[in-house]
């Protein structure tokens, strides 16, 4: 199982960050996805190819600012767990952290990628609207 | 009207597999004209051996630590430098037809325009500059791509599954259920990659495919445009799977072994055991440091009749790709351009093919993965008298090339000046060496190589990372040592020489863009 991490330090609050990335249902807002639905402890993610993965949500803690979840029921993807932390820098601004151990070991480069993209969106979208210009797209 | 450019590539493709460098198996007539007739280039080098790396330097002009494509999977930026659209600037039709790969493949996320546009079926996406001005991909204005095979986004798999579905899987897939590189064994001799049972008419398979969308895109413009067309054949890159009806043209039975294959296992193992660590690594199976090296696959257990295999194969698609060279050359001649087309014919990197008993590629830098075939056949009309190059020179140089074709100034983006059309040239303009990098992280495997051909010499410095502590390197001399098989690194006869050549290159080497930028699949 491979492990890869991707950070980012964003000049937002907290707890500014964590109610776009904590709320599981607006993934699409800031990863690269097409779409996304939650019911209960579960999700379903669109990519842009029209692959759908399943997720089980793990983690939705609004006190430490970590969200967890896993890739399930998934005939390529045998072992995964995603976190993403919110964490203070001591500054009162964010470091984001989005983690993925994965199995096979080259999903997780892949998704590593993604979430590089995915964090600078966040950054984007959450300085921007800090600024009040709001012009950031996903 | 100007000169026009039909730039080819091949993608891992050897030097001596080409009848004009001394090949004597695949028939190259069309590739071997364009020799006689034009410049030989008979030690060029990329700037790095393996895709993403040396694609990215001959658009840019740009070493890899400039351009920043360190490795596969790390894309090149959107808004690189673009010889492609300096060309288009300058009122150049531009297109590039088949393997891009300046952007990872793998991408299921569709994060990257390759992928989307061969998705999709679109032909370019266009940026908007500041001042308004539209621009096209990287300066092309139209792009089809093709891959090694019926599997990713690319245009030729969409042509593909729209039109001869069944033959889809006849290629070998190129990566297994865990997404490595596969090591499916097949032909006779369980060869890895190997397939003798792919059914696609040559017709489908992809170099004509090339061939045909660059006959198309060339149909498609106006008599008197000026044109830059790159094509770019996926192959003869694994998996080695051409068509079963053209087998018959090399039987890997007849072959003799090839030069760089080392017989005796004692002695192949004595040779990887005078290199640094990294070789013997990989041949035991104990470290596979990249991602081009397929995870599951233990070189050591190469057998001679898999290399008479995979070379066969090789040879068949080379012949392939010579006579699709043909078509598109007759085409060209069709629309009466013949005279002002100037066309340079290369490969992003070799293929260990059997040498020292390899076969793909990685950290490995000797004459299977470094020393390539270049050709550049200037217009008829530019009076150029034909040559045979052997000063070093590398892709760098290639976009230099083509705004010289066309009348343009040096850009200033690129790192090296234009190609030079004799030896005589090359010693007034100061062609005295060719550098080539490497670096790879693959999960805590970190391997880094600086390299410097001069003087009939190629000396390389490991850099510190986990099998290497900085002190390590190879020294050939390729006069006395044409296979490399004598590392003479640590021989104090030559350890002025080694300094000196260590002292030049790092002198050359531009500083590298930090940070790195992150690498964003395996490929």
């Amino acid at each position: 199982m491979a492990t890869l991490r991707r950070d980012i330090h964003i000049e937002r609050a907290p707890e500014d960050v964590w109610t776009l990335v904590g709320d599981p249902a607006r993934l699409h807002e800031w990863f690269p996805v097409q779409d996304c639905r939650v019911e209960g402890n579960k999700r379903w993610v669109t990519l842009p190819t029209g692959i759908v993965f399943e997720e089980d949500i793990v983690v939705v803690d609004g006190r430490t600012r970590r969200f967890q979840y896993s890739i399930v029921n998934n005939l390529l993807i045998r072992d995964h767990f995603g976190t993403v932390d919110v964490m203070d820098d001591g500054h009162g601004h964010t470091v984001l952290s989005y983690s993925t151990q994965c199995t096979p070991n080259v999903f997780a480069l892949v998704t590593a990628g993604a979430s590089g993209q995915a964090l600078r969106n966040a950054k984007r979208i959450l300085e921007a609207a800090h600024d009040g210009t709001n012009k950031a797209t996903n | 009207m100007g000169r026009r450019i039909l730039f080819i590539t091949t993608d891992q493709q050897r030097f001596d597999s080409l009848g004009c460098n001394g090949g004597g198996i695949a028939r190259t007539p069309n590739i071997d004209a364009l020799a006689a007739a034009g410049i030989n280039y008979v030690r060029a080098h990329p700037q790095n051996v393996v895709c993403m790396p040396s694609r990215s330097t001959m658009v840019t002009g740009q070493h890899v630590s400039t351009h920043g494509v360190w490795m596969n999977g790390v894309p090149l930026p959107e808004d690189a430098p673009s010889i492609a659209a300096t060309l288009r600037t300058a009122g150049y039709r531009t297109a590039l037809l088949g393997k891009a790969h300046f952007e990872p493949l793998l991408d299921p996320f569709l994060r990257f325009a390759e992928n989307r546009m061969g998705r999709e079926g679109t032909f370019t996406e266009w940026s908007e500059l500041p001042d308004g001005t539209r621009f096209p991909h990287r300066g092309f204005e139209h792009m089809e791509f093709a891959g090694h095979g019926a599997a990713g986004n690319l245009h030729y798999v969409g042509w593909l599954r729209e039109n001869h579905p069944e033959a889809m899987a006849g290629f070998v897939p190129n990566l297994d259920g865990d997404l490595e590189v596969t090591t499916e064994p097949g032909g006779d001799t369980m060869a890895p990659q190997v397939r003798i049972t792919n059914g696609i008419p040559r017709g489908w398979y992809h170099t004509d495919w090339v061939a045909d969308r660059t006959i198309s895109w060339l149909d498609s413009l106006g008599q008197d445009d000026k044109w830059f067309c790159w094509m770019s054949f996926p192959d003869p890159h694994h998996p080695w799977d051409p068509p079963k009806e053209e087998l018959h043209r090399v039987n890997w039975r007849d072959l003799d072994l090839p030069a760089g294959y080392i017989e005796d296992a004692a002695e192949r193992e004595r040779i990887l055991s005078s290199k640094p660590a990294h070789w013997m690594g990989w041949y035991t199976g104990s470290f596979v440091s990249n991602f081009e090296a397929p995870l599951k696959w233990v070189p050591a257990t190469l057998t001679a009749d898999n290399v008479r295999e995979v070379n066969a194969m090789v040879h068949v698609k080379n012949e392939l790709i010579d006579e699709a060279v043909g078509r598109v050359l007759a085409a060209i001649r069709a629309r009466g351009w013949e005279d002002d087309v100037d066309i340079v014919f290369t490969t992003d990197h070799g293929e260990m093919q059997g040498d020292f008993g390899f076969l793909f590629k990685g950290p490995y830098h000797v004459d299977g993965l470094m020393r390539l075939p270049l050709i550049w056949k200037p217009a008829a009309s530019a009076g150029i008298a034909p040559a045979t190059v052997t000063a070093p020179v590398g892709h760098v140089s290639l976009a230099a090339t083509f705004a010289s074709i066309a009348g343009l100034g040096r850009p200033a983006y690129t790192e090296a000046p234009a190609l030079p059309v004799s030896d005589g040239d090359a010693d007034e303009r100061g062609f005295e060496r060719v550098l080539t990098e490497w670096d790879s992280v693959l999960f805590g495997k970190e391997v880094g190589v600086r390299t410097i051909h001069r003087d009939g010499w190629t000396c390389s410095a490991m850099l510190p990372g986990t099998v290497h502590d900085g002190t390590e390197g190879e020294l050939y001399d390729h006069a006395n040592d044409p296979l490399q098989r004598v590392n003479r690194w640590d021989d104090p006869a030559v350890r002025s020489l080694r300094d000196d050549l260590l002292a030049d290159m790092w002198d050359h080497l531009p500083s590298p863009v930090l940070p790195r930028r992150d690498c964003d699949a395996p490929v």
